[in-house]
C-alpha cells in the first residue's frame, strides 16, 4: 500500500460516488454537475497513472465541451421546466440487477485475473506532450486521419440533424 | 501502485454505466450514463499502458481516440435528441417506440404524476 494507492483509491471513491449520482439524481442538471466531479477525479486517476497529457484532455474535453454540450441539450429540451416528466422508467429493479450483475461479474473477473499485478509507475515513461506526440504523429498518423474525418462527417451530420426543414 | 485497484474502479464505472443506460428514460441523461461507460473503457486503456510500460503508449493513445469518438457522439447523438424532441415534444426514450418489435397497438405510456 503506497502513496499512489492512496490517492488512486481516495479519487475512486469520489469518482464512483459522483457517478452514482449521475445515474440517480432527480434533476438532469444535476446529474450534468456530477457528471463534472466523476471526470474530474478521473483526470486525477489518470494523473496517477502518469497519463499527463490525456488528464488534461480528459479535463479540456470531457469537462469543457462535452459536459457543456449535455447542459445545452437539456436545456434546449426544457428539461427542467415545464411538464416535469420522471427521469427513470419503470423498469428500476431490472435495471439494478442488471447493474450489480455486471458488476459482480466485471470485478470478480479482473480481481481473479490480475491478482498481484503491479504496476511501476515510479519507472515508467510519463505520458506527457511530447511523448504522446511522438506517439500519435509518428506510428498513429492514419489513424489520426481517420478520425479526423470522422470528426468532420460527425460536424456535417450534427448540423444536417438540427437543420429546420422550412428553410 | 496495484492494477486492480484502476480495473475495479474502471468496472464498478461500467456497471453504474449499464445501470444508468437501462433506467434512465430522458434521452440526455442516457447520453450521460453512455460516457460513464466510455471513460470506464479509458481508464482500462490508461490502466493498461502503464503496466506493459508500452514504449509506443498505444493505450494512452487510443485513449485519446476514444475520446474524439466520443466527442463525436455526443454532437451526433444530441443532434437526434434536439431532432427527437421537435418532432415529439418530448425526449422519453419509451414513448419512441416507432422501430420497436411489438404489437402495433401504442401502449399507453405511464401518466405522469
Amino acid at each position: 500500500m503506497t502513496g499512489a494507492d492512496v490517492v488512486f483509491g481516495l479519487l475512486g471513491i469520489v469518482c464512483l460516488a459522483a457517478a452514482l449520482l449521475v445515474v440517480t439524481a432527480r434533476n438532469v442538471i444535476h446529474a450534468a454537475l456530477w457528471l463534472v466531479v466523476c471526470f474530474g477525479a478521473l483526470a486525477g486517476c489518470y494523473l496517477v497513472l502518469t497519463a499527463e497529457f490525456v488528464a488534461w484532455v480528459q479535463v479540456l474535453i470531457y469537462i469543457g465541451a462535452v459536459v457543456v454540450l449535455m447542459l445545452f441539450g437539456a436545456m434546449l429540451t426544457r428539461a427542467p421546466i415545464g411538464r416535469q416528466q420522471p427521469l427513470d422508467s419503470t423498469n428500476r429493479p431490472v435495471a439494478a440487477l442488471a447493474g450489480l450483475a455486471t458488476a459482480g461479474i466485471l470485478v470478480t473477473l479482473v480481481v481473479a485475473s490480475f491478482k498481484g499485478a503491479y504496476v511501476d509507475i515510479h519507472h515508467t515513461e510519463v505520458g506527457d506532450g511530447r511523448v504522446l506526440g511522438t506517439a500519435v504523429f509518428r506510428y498513429f498518423v492514419l489513424a489520426f486521419e481517420v478520425a479526423s474525418v470522422l470528426l468532420l462527417a460527425a460536424l456535417v451530420g450534427a448540423i444536417v440533424l438540427t437543420r429546420s426543414d422550412r428553410d | 501502485m496495484h492494477l486492480t485497484l484502476a480495473l475495479v474502479l474502471s468496472a464498478l464505472l461500467f456497471a453504474a454505466g449499464v445501470y444508468g443506460v437501462l433506467v434512465r428514460r430522458n434521452a440526455v441523461a442516457l447520453l450521460m450514463a453512455v460516457e460513464l461507460m466510455l471513460n470506464a473503457a479509458n481508464l482500462d486503456l490508461v490502466a493498461f499502458d502503464a503496466w506493459f510500460k508500452d514504449r509506443l503508449h498505444s493505450g494512452q493513445t487510443l485513449a485519446l481516440f476514444v475520446v474524439v469518438i466520443a466527442a463525436a457522439e455526443v454532437g451526433v447523438g444530441l443532434a437526434i435528441v434536439l431532432a427527437l424532441f421537435r418532432m415529439r415534444d418530448s425526449v422519453a426514450v419509451d414513448e419512441a417506440i416507432d422501430l420497436a418489435d411489438r404489437d402495433p397497438v401504442r401502449r399507453p405510456v405511464e401518466q405522469t404524476q
